[in-house]
């Protein structure tokens, strides 16, 4: 593996599946008498959020502490410094505080990059979220969750070869979608990508995936569908004409779970807008996988944090 | 891959090619494992006064298949199933600093550890490491009555406080020689165990 | 004053002759010229072009003098071979009225490295409502001809058509900033393949281009000139041809590094390649060197735009747009134009000099031809050099050069502003007061 993980574009398939399989290990350790392992005693893994997610952050933290490391939470929101400048220096901070891994959320797309490249800093670069480019973690938590429900006995050591993923909504403004159709397609898996044509990127026509501006077509042959959260802002922006006709053409009802196969799983990276873009009985049915994808994204990243941080760093060399 | 003395204890046969300066010389056959996995079958049933209260757990990757073998004889003297399970160490290692992140092997636990006598099952022992981390993550697991230890292969060499409770054969080795045990289940070859290394006791 | 005598340097990269300067005129022109009391520079290998023009500079002064002064710039500048820059209004305050003009002529005045002919603000603060006063800046000592709200695009349609038509009475003209605002809000890159990779904020082409093609319909419906700045896309080449087709007054620039640089720079998030407009495609880069190459675009035009570092040492998105340009145009336009065949020096002394200054009405000798009783403004470029761009080598206040590693051919060995050097092989000189 890479030394940073800042796009699901940086894992090939050997390094994806090796996430997968250390994340099914060590999702036995929360049913475990003691949740936790000392694998990074004496690492400092600093959780850097520039943007408020209280989710993702406290699965990093549980991640990090499931591992014995010592986890420092720095909040920049909200800070006086111009927002450039406070990158810097909190990266020289945290240089200084001896960070091992830096697991960074932030508005603008690119920031983790900056912070990885730009040698402010030693430690291993997570990224947690950046603008509206990518969120590595989440898709390698959803790849998770659809392997162990459709591959075969949970899916160890396999790929999603031939499965068919539909991830329907807001995708030009989604880290979400660009993170799942590059691990995706990595993994095999056929993606399609299902939104109006505002909420498409330009360019979107040369990604590894399909594309279609009409949900029912693809909902008989997919294996997963997921949803994305859709802003509410974004109708102002006239990306669609209303909440109520994106929610009719572009919403996961029960009539279109309905028609979805037996097998199938519905999945949401969560916030969800119930009534928008899915349905309140659609989330809280039996295929919806939603609660797991929860569980499945602190053993992901327990596997991201030990994977790159584990054993030998920069700093250590090889013995 | 050859491992360092403080690495794991076995060195994984297929990958060392033998060469004109490495001598491989065979100390057990497939015959004498089969005879000395026996043996120590009816060793742990005998301590133990048979095999309800015994838990077999594997150090991957060599340890589980010999733990199954156990499990199994032990399942024919008894007369019925036992399932032996793997505990997976690598989490728990005092070297994990000294290369990239490694990937993990599978726990599996048959049984609730709880006030039960583990026995833990590897193939060869030498510094006692892989012991003292297997120690700790069963710990993090339950809280045995009783761990004890059995190897196919004790070495010598120990750096830590750990001893064998059932050897399948003390191998006093130098340091310039590894040991190379194979088994069909992870190997896909004969077993076998060998001392690979310079014959003449110099270093190769 | 001093008199120079220049030894077979390569005019306009042809003839090897002897250039005499004496009080600030070129006195002769030709071969083993008598060396009297002159001072000898030998120029072999050297191409002799009149001193460079820049439509479009940003000096910073007044308001940001951390990122550029007056002085600084125009020394860069000198550096660069150029001996007279248009200094963009966007300062602060901004250069909308006489008073702000006269003092940021006055200023490169003062500086003596390079002449600074201030542009005016087409609009009140730059912003976009209230007509600034054009005619007040017009004859001001700064005598005031290109009007700009380069920055900001003057996107009201009805507030460009007034502008056009007013700068007629003084023979002005108005460089548009082409750049459709609510197309391009929160924009950060060139819209394409890569700024749905990078999750990105895209700029479309048709943005530039839709402003380019309705200011281009309005001028010819009014009669007037209109100047397009920094035109990046190959959209919008092929409008000013038409425009040109039509014989309407239609002028463009194209800046260094849409000549050279293109949008996969951006993919390490490194602000150094922000600049608006954006870095674009390979393809476009083709256009416009083929648009300069047949006169669709009239000149180069640098863009010169200095930050401080902490507007660049930060998160993309956080950072200041504009790279710097003067000290490096020259080697660039060798590299994409000359080297390739696509222009002649002739033809580069036409779009760095001559087209400049005729498009500005620059007075002061400014875009003359090398010949005698000319003034003697002019360079000497050694096109044989190559060297390797450090951000640290220069004259500006700032570091924000995208060049910084690049190895480009030719240096600037000598400018000569109204016969005395700034630049003396390659170092800067006493500033000419």
């Amino acid at each position: 593996m890479k030394k940073h993980l800042l796009s699901a574009g940086d894992l090939t398939r050997d390094d994806a599946i090796r996430v997968l399989d250390t994340a099914q290990e060590l999702l036995g350790v929360a049913q475990r008498p003691i949740k936790k392992l000392p694998t990074l005693r004496g690492r400092t893994v600093v959780n850097l959020f520039f943007e408020d997610s209280t989710r993702t952050r406290i699965s990093f933290e549980a991640a990090a502490k499931r591992l014995s490391a010592d986890v420092i939470n720095f909040s920049a929101k909200g800070s006086s410094v111009s927002k450039g400048e406070s990158l810097k220096d909190t990266a020289m901070t945290l240089q200084a505080m001896g960070a091992d891994a830096v697991v960074i959320r932030h508005h603008a797309s690119g920031a983790p990059h900056r912070l990885a490249t730009a040698g402010w800093t030693n430690g291993a670069v997570v990224n947690a979220g950046d603008g509206t480019h990518e969120h590595p973690t989440q898709a390698l938590l959803d790849a998770f969750t659809m392997r162990s429900h459709l591959g075969t006995d949970g899916g160890v050591g396999q790929d999603l070869a031939g499965k068919n993923v539909t991830i329907v909504g807001d995708v030009l403004h989604s880290r979400v979608a660009r993170s799942n159709a590059l691990l995706l397609h990595t993994l095999g898996a056929n993606v399609t990508l299902v939104a109006p044509p505002t909420l498409l990127p330009v360019g979107v026509d040369a990604w590894p995936v399909e594309t279609s501006y009409n949900l029912d077509d693809s909902l008989e042959k997919a294996d997963a569908v997921m949803m994305l959260r859709v802003q509410r802002e974004r109708m102002n922006a006239s990306y669609f004409p209303s909440a109520r006709e994106y929610s009719r053409r572009y919403g996961l009802d029960t009539a279109r779970m309905n028609r979805l196969p037996e097998h199938a799983i519905v999945m949401h990276p969560g916030p969800m807008n119930r009534g928008m873009e899915i349905g309140a009985d659609v989330a809280d049915s039996g295929r919806s996988v939603i609660v797991e994808q929860v569980t499945n994204g602190v053993a992901v990243r327990m596997a991201v944090l030990y994977l790159l941080v584990g054993g030998a760093t920069n700093d250590e060399g090889e013995a | 891959m050859v491992h360092p003395a403080d690495g794991p204890d076995a060195v994984p046969g297929p990958v060392l090619p033998p060469s004109d300066e490495t001598s491989v010389r065979t100390v057990l056959d497939d015959g004498e494992i089969h005879r000395a996995l026996t043996r120590i079958t009816h060793e742990i049933l005998e301590r133990n006064h048979g095999s309800a209260e015994v838990v077999l757990l594997g150090i991957p990757r060599r340890g589980v298949p010999l733990a199954r073998r156990i499990a199994r004889r032990m399942g024919e003297v008894e007369g019925r199933e036992i399932h032996a399970g793997a505990l997976d160490v690598t989490m728990y290692r005092d070297d994990l600093r000294m290369k990239p992140a490694r990937p993990l092997e599978h726990t599996e636990m048959p049984d609730d550890v709880d006030d039960k006598i583990v026995v833990l099952v590897d193939d060869v022992l030498m510094s006692g490491r892989t012991i003292r981390a297997a120690l700790d993550a069963l710990g993090d697991l339950g809280r045995p009555r009783a761990v004890q230890l059995a190897v196919l292969i004790d070495r010598g060499h120990r750096e830590l406080p750990i001893r064998a409770d059932y050897v399948g054969k003390n191998l006093p080795t130098a340091l310039t020689e590894k040991v190379r045990v194979q088994l069909t289940e992870v190997d896909e070859v004969d077993d076998s165990v060998s001392i690979v290394g310079s014959s003449g006791g110099g270093a190769a | 004053m001093t008199k120079y005598v220049i030894r077979r340097a390569r005019l306009l990269g042809e003839d090897v002759v002897d250039i005499a300067i004496a009080d600030g005129v070129i006195t002769a022109i030709g071969t083993d010229l008598p060396a009297d009391e002159a001072t000898e520079v030998d120029a072999t290998g050297l191409v002799a072009l009149p001193g460079l023009v820049d439509l479009h500079t940003h000096l910073r002064e007044p308001g940001r003098e951390d990122a550029e002064t007056v002085f600084t710039g125009t020394r860069a500048a000198a550096r660069g071979g150029f001996t007279c820059v248009h200094a963009m209004a966007n300062t602060d305050p901004v250069a909308d009225t006489a008073g702000v003009v006269e003092q940021v002529w006055r200023l490169g005045r003062e500086a003596g490295y390079c002449d600074v002919q201030p542009v005016g603000a087409v609009t009140v603060g730059l912003g976009g409502t209230q007509l600034a006063e054009l005619g007040a800046m017009a004859e001001s000592a700064a005598n005031v001809r290109v009007f700009s709200d380069d920055g900001k695009c003057v996107s009201d349609a009805v507030l460009m058509r007034r502008a056009l038509e007013y700068v007629k009475a003084f023979d002005g003209v108005v460089a548009q900033h082409a750049q459709e605002p609510r197309l391009t809000e929160g924009a950060q890159m060139n819209e394409g393949l890569l700024s749905g990779e990078l999750g990105l904020t895209g700029w479309p082409a048709a943005a530039e281009e839709a402003i380019v093609a309705r200011d281009c319909v309005l001028a010819a419906h009014v009669g007037s000139r209109l100047h397009v700045c920094h035109l990046s896309t190959r959209g919008s080449v092929e409008i000013v041809r038409w425009a040109k087709s039509k014989g309407w007054d239609v002028t463009a620039e194209v800046t260094p590094h849409h000549l050279l640089l293109t949008d996969d720079l951006v993919r390490g998030y490194d602000p150094i390649y922000k600049v608006n407009p954006p870095l674009r495609t390979a393809d476009d880069v083709a256009a416009v060197r083929e648009g300069l190459a047949d006169g669709t675009i009239d000149i180069v035009a640098t863009d010169h735009a200095p930050h401080p570092m902490e507007d660049k040492e930060c998160e993309w998105s956080a950072a200041a747009f504009g790279m710097q340009g003067l000290e490096t145009a020259l080697s660039v336009v060798q590299h994409a134009m000359v080297d390739t065949g696509l222009l002649t020096w002739a033809q580069v002394a036409e779009r760095m000099s001559a087209t400049p200054a005729r498009i500005s009405r620059v007075g002061g000798g400014h875009g003359r031809p090398l010949e005698v009783g000319e003034p003697a403004n002019l360079v000497l470029h050694d096109p044989a050099a190559t060297r390797t761009v450090e951000s640290t080598d220069t004259a500006s206040l700032s570091r924000n050069n995208p060049y910084t590693g690049l190895e480009l051919p030719g240096r600037v060995v000598a400018t000569f502003l109204r016969g005395t050097p700034t630049v003396l092989d390659g170092h800067l000189q006493e500033a000419v007061r």
